[in-house]
């Protein structure tokens, strides 16, 4: 399966090369707005509890997603926390792309983000600087690198905080790194990211995002979600409490697969469940009956 | 003439606030320094760590001198005084031990020998003649750990011993520029932790209350037990503030591993907790501790913090299990 996602990363690649025209403007600078065409429903209202599919998450991380509870997010140090480098560009996101020129040379150095969801800001270093080592910091966007190859830039990125690869508990761990190309054509720039994931994750997890270039954007676009500041949203409760479920006791596991007339297996995630093919076998396995109404 | 000096004074000035906006850990532009196999990074304000003296070493530096959270391990003493000497050419004046384990207090007798106290303080070392040395500060309980009594074969060598020790919660002094509180964490990894708050630097050193790199280390035999770990992780979360956009802010040293932030600490207590309520259902149910390590209640954690030598997760189980009793109530 490693073989098919290289082969897929590869086809996206030269189709990428192949369709820009040459002498295109290789510029990423400018107001980008994501395009929501694809997986509208994780992206706007949110993923479904219990909905892995598509994820290639290995047992640890169905377990932990398992025992993820929604109230998490209610502790004081939980509320505003931001999306991770490999999440957010799928958020309700704005995205400012500037450059930095050395005053010396006026060679660019480097390739800034201000992402609009949770006001990050993101350095993408081109003048060849190591990554620190292992025990320096981590954050939510993480420490990238990256070159040109031909019009598409490519970006590593290492020492990203713990966050989730889908919100609805799978988790992201601080060992992950990912790979990205960024390619534009015309008015459209396409992030496609590679995040491997060694402790979650039992295949790479690859995801293309659109943005649309944005020529009329103001800067009060970019100032409503600078601030966040936790609030006690349940009082009384002992702050030393985390909420989860025990192990074999979350009950809303199979929501999602009756809701939408799935078997559940599919719904538990696995690398297994991201290739076209998968669908044959789903077609084979019975259907979750919906719960009764109570 | 004077417009393009202007320019190039101006270039220069952006290139060297550049750099001290990028000077945190993360953004070092340059690979980190050396010595005998160590790191040595910033975290902030005065404060940076020496990395891999088998735990870390926090070091903050002044004008005063230099203070020394831990020391390592005996073996490392030497590299530890060469990456100090990078930091600083001012003598170390104090030597804070978060608790008694070899691999922090290791360096004290050598680097407390390279040291010398302000205004006579830490002369007085028992068995260490009259020759200036660096105070060492701990918990009473970490002193009563290293030492023994009279006649009797001590675990560690009289000059490594503290020399200035507390018994109550906490101490505090002011030194070079900040506030330095010295906070006990009772019965948590030992029964002497401490932790220690550069207040204006913003940094925390955890000792081994906190490891990004292994389950806590439980030393049972020397007083700790699981409900201390977490009230010492609760602890640091009520003095951690995430900086804006919820990161960075107070920086944790922890024992072993990377420098964190709140948002790891958060993460961090919050699997010892699942675990300690797993281990404590299982418990509640009547489960043997073969079979609650059967069960993998770390089963997700393992990959992040399973692999660490001599201390594997079903030890940290066994360790959870012990410290808990039966809840009569619990479903």
């Amino acid at each position: 399966m490693a073989r098919s996602v290289f082969i897929h990363v590869a086809m996206v690649l030269l189709l990428a090369l192949v369709t820009t025209p040459a002498g295109a403007q290789s510029f990423l600078s400018g107001d980008w707005v994501g395009l929501f065409q694809e997986d509208q429903p994780e992206r706007g209202p949110g993923p479904e509890l219990g909905d892995y599919l598509g994820i290639p998450i290995n047992a640890a991380g169905r377990q932990y997603a398992d025992s993820w509870d929604a109230s998490r997010l209610t502790l004081p140090e939980h509320q505003c926390r931001a999306h991770v480098s490999p999440y957010i560009y799928r958020g309700p996101i704005r995205v400012r792309i500037t450059e930095e020129i050395d005053p010396g040379t006026q060679t660019v150095i480097a390739i800034r983000h201000f992402l609009s969801t949770y006001a990050q800001e993101r350095t993408i270093w081109l003048d060849g600087r190591p990554h620190p080592p292992d025990e320096a910091p981590h954050t939510w966007m993480g420490f990238s690198t990256g070159e040109w190859q031909g019009e598409v830039l490519k970006v590593y990125t290492t020492h990203i905080t713990q966050g989730w690869h889908r919100r609805n508990g799978i988790p992201m761990s601080a060992k992950t790194t990912m790979t990205e190309y960024f390619f534009r054509h015309g008015n459209v720039l396409t992030q496609l990211s590679i995040t491997e994931d060694p402790i979650f994750l039992e295949e790479p997890l690859v995801k293309t995002t659109n943005l649309l270039l944005d020529t009329e954007t103001t800067p009060n676009q970019y100032q409503a979600w600078l601030f966040c500041q936790a609030d006690d949203e349940v009082p009384g409760r002992d702050p030393a409490d985390v909420p989860h479920h025990l192990p074999g006791k979350n009950p809303y596991l199979t929501e999602f697969a009756a809701k939408h007339a799935l078997p559940v297996e599919p719904t538990r995630g696995g690398a297994e469940t991201m290739y076209p093919q998968y669908m044959e076998k789903i077609k084979a396995m019975p259907v979750q009956a919906p719960a009764a109404r109570r | 003439m004077f417009k393009g000096l202007a320019l190039v004074a101006a270039a220069v000035m952006l290139s060297v606030l550049s750099a001290h906006v990028d000077g945190s850990a993360q953004g070092t532009s340059a690979p980190p320094r050396r010595e005998g196999g160590l790191y040595t990074m910033p975290v902030q304000g005065n404060v940076h760590v020496i990395v891999g003296a088998g735990a870390n070493v926090t070091v903050q530096v002044g004008n005063l001198g230099a203070i020394l959270v831990d020391t390592g391990t005996a073996q490392s003493a030497g590299a530890v005084l060469d990456s100090l000497h990078q930091l600083t050419t001012r003598p170390v004046r104090h030597i804070i031990n978060t608790h008694s384990h070899a691999d922090h207090v290791g360096g004290n007798e050598q680097i407390g020998a390279s040291g010398a106290p302000i205004s006579g303080r830490g002369v007085a070392v028992v068995g260490a003649g009259t020759s200036p040395r660096a105070e060492i500060i701990a918990h009473e309980e970490t002193l009563n750990r290293m030492s023994a009594p009279a006649g009797s074969q001590a675990p560690t060598p009289v000059a490594a011993w503290p020399t200035s020790t507390f018994s109550g919660k906490h101490k505090e002094f002011f030194y070079n520029g900040e506030g330095i509180q010295i906070v006990h964490v009772p019965s948590a990894h030992t029964d002497g932790d401490s932790i220690v708050f550069f207040r204006r630097s913003d940094v925390i050193a955890a000792g081994d209350v906190y490891s990004t790199v292994s389950y806590p280390v439980i030393d049972a035999q020397r007083g700790g037990s699981i409900t201390g770990i977490l009230d010492g992780l609760n602890q640091l979360l009520d003095l951690a503030i995430a900086g804006e956009k919820t990161e960075g802010g107070t920086m944790i040293v922890p024992g072993h591993g990377r420098i964190s932030d709140e948002a790891d600490l958060v993460e961090y207590r919050d699997m010892v907790t699942i675990i300690r309520d797993r281990v404590q259902d299982m418990l509640n149910r009547g489960m043997t501790l073969a079979q609650v390590q059967a069960a993998r209640p770390t089963m997700e954690y393992d990959g992040l913090y399973g692999a660490a030598p001599g201390w594997s997760a079903s030890q940290f189980v066994e360790a959870v299990y012990r410290g808990l009793k039966p809840e009569r109530s619990s479903q």
